[in-house]
């Protein structure tokens, strides 16, 4: 469309080349490298296991024996991840909303809420939930229960909401007030304002905060292993003393590592992916 | 010396309005009046008070004393019904302030769509039409980072246009904008004035003020030193104050 109107390229809309055209950026080049580290260091703690290990079953093979355990705790860390993120980002929203809120009640509120939750450890708060929480409740007549589980995906929740406030409050404010101002002189209500003007708008600067924080919150969902629930660290560490042999604590503990970075740094990357890209078109 | 005219039918008349930032004054008993189809310009040096009255007859900015009246509405009455006075009075800023996630059609579109819930086709159509009459029937389908200064700054007149106002405020729509795309605007400012739309502008564009306007007000330190038709006024300036101003400047 752009290009019928003219062929003059001052014209036509900026875009940035791509980074990596030809070779390999730094950043992928430093993530390169990272990888290959934990896979070394990895091969290298394996390939030292065996040696201590001497005339006993060899290392690999009792790792590998342990693999897919492993993987099915990590793969339980992520559901977490998964199911805290959404309860979190949907009562932080909320919250979020509430401290740009015109009710003065529901702004002091909100705002409360997510400096308590922001400001407390998280293994703090996991244990509340953990404790607090009944194991089950009676609403009119119908048995809900809470399992374990469940109460850690409230319990990292908290946190993960009062982060998410934040964001959608910060995100909100980025957003100039000139266009707030804008609206108001077409008639637009307030409501139709945030959530036809300024919320689309922000909405983008969002994402990557949001992400980051999602990355953050995948690793800390390792502390539900604290409170006893069956995670990737707890059975790893199971495995560690149903075989009881010290030199296969680096390869498992890395194995461990490496399945959480390979999930986490890709996240990483597209975060700073996004805010690059928003941050060209402003 | 400012006055009240009492010809023709006023559509918005200032009266006595007074308004402080903290201590600081920035509108001494300033009155005025603009008849139906008449186009007037404010002129005088930055800070004094321009901008601030007409975010006051838009309701973006409370008065402390005195009284505006817009279209036989009371701006500042604590039940004035908002919308119904956006309806009457468009404004477009100086920095264009269009909505950057939204097309240039979608921008003129917006607010008659979901303020004033008109049928989709036929704001449509007039909105294809305003964008026509502003020279940018080519560019319906651009973002505004996509577009010029000028060109934003005409689609944020036809979005103010969309939705049929009596009077337009116009806030030193051209200060950000290099000599030409400064006329595309004005020319397109003209035109509407010479279809009889009631126009107030603050401007710095003296050849403008003197071409258009009907009737030129000239502020400092928030009062009305001085008014009257462009010939005189620029002409033949009464006040000391106007002349030192219009000599540094023209």
């Amino acid at each position: 469309m752009k290009g019928a109107a003219t062929d003059l390229p001052v014209l036509r809309p900026f875009r940035a080349p791509p980074v990596a055209a030809t070779g390999w950026s730094p950043v992928a080049l430093a993530s390169a490298g990272a990888g290959a580290t934990l896979a070394i260091l990895f091969a290298g703690s394996l390939a030292f296991a065996q040696a201590a290990g001497g005339a006993r079953e060899p290392a690999y093979v009792a790792v590998m024996r342990w693999t897919p355990l492993i993987v099915q705790g990590f793969l339980f860390n992520l559901s977490i991840s998964v199911l805290s993120m959404a309860l979190g980002t949907a009562v932080g929203a909320m919250f979020g909303l509430g401290q740009l809120s015109q009710g003065a009640a529901t702004r002091r509120l909100s705002w409360a809420a997510t400096q308590f939750f922001r400001n407390a450890p998280w293994l703090v708060l996991l244990f509340y939930a953990m404790f607090l929480l009944p194991f089950e409740m009676r609403v009119a007549g119908v048995t809900i229960s809470f399992p374990a589980w469940a109460k850690a995906v409230v319990g990292l929740a908290l946190p993960v909401a009062a982060n998410v406030s934040e964001i959608v409050r910060g995100g909100v404010r980025s957003i100039p007030l000139a266009q707030w101002e804008s609206a108001e002189s077409l008639a637009f209500t307030r409501r139709q304002t945030l959530w036809m003007i300024i919320l689309p708008q922000a909405v983008k600067r969002m994402t990557p905060p949001w992400m980051n924080l999602y990355a953050i919150l995948t690793m800390a969902t390792t502390l539900i292993s604290v409170v006893g629930i069956q995670d990737g660290l707890t059975i790893t560490r199971a495995a560690l003393v149903a075989e009881s042999r010290p030199e296969l604590m680096m390869p498992m503990y890395l194995l461990l590592l490496l399945l959480f970075f390979a999930y986490c740094y890709p996240i990483a990357r597209a975060t700073l992916a996004l805010e690059r890209r928003f941050h060209v078109k402003g | 010396m400012a006055s009240v005219h009492r010809l023709g039918e006023p559509v918005v008349v200032v009266d006595g309005v007074e308004k402080s930032f903290g201590a600081t004054p920035v509108l001494r008993h300033v009155s005025m009046a603009v008849r139906r189809g008449e186009t007037v310009c404010i002129i005088g040096p930055s800070g004094s008070g321009k901008s601030t009255l007409l975010r006051c007859v838009n309701a973006l900015t409370p008065i402390d004393k005195g009284s505006i009246v817009v279209a036989g509405r009371e701006v500042h009455d604590p039940a004035l019904d908002k919308l119904a006075l956006r309806r009457d009075v468009g404004i477009v800023f100086q920095q264009y302030n269009l909505f950057p996630h939204r097309t240039a059609l979608q921008n003129v579109m917006m607010a008659p769509l979901h303020v004033l819930k008109q049928d989709k086709a036929e704001v449509e159509a007039r909105a294809r039409r305003l964008l026509d009459k502003v020279g940018l029937s080519a560019k319906l389908a651009a973002y505004p980072g996509e577009l010029s200064g000028g060109q934003q700054q005409r689609v944020a007149i036809a979005r103010s246009l969309a939705m049929g106002p009596k009077v337009m405020l116009f806030d030193e729509v051209t200060a950000a904008l290099d000599p030409e795309t400064k006329k595309e605007v004005l020319v397109t400012i003209r035109d509407l004035a010479a279809e009889g739309m009631t126009c107030i502008l603050v401007t710095h564009e003296m050849g403008f003020a003197r071409e258009v306007a009907d009737h030129v007000y000239f502020t400092d330190g928030g009062v009305i030193v001085e008014d009257g038709a462009p010939a005189e006024l620029f002409a033949a300036p009464r006040e000391p104050r106007t002349k030192a101003f219009l000599e540094q400047v023209l």
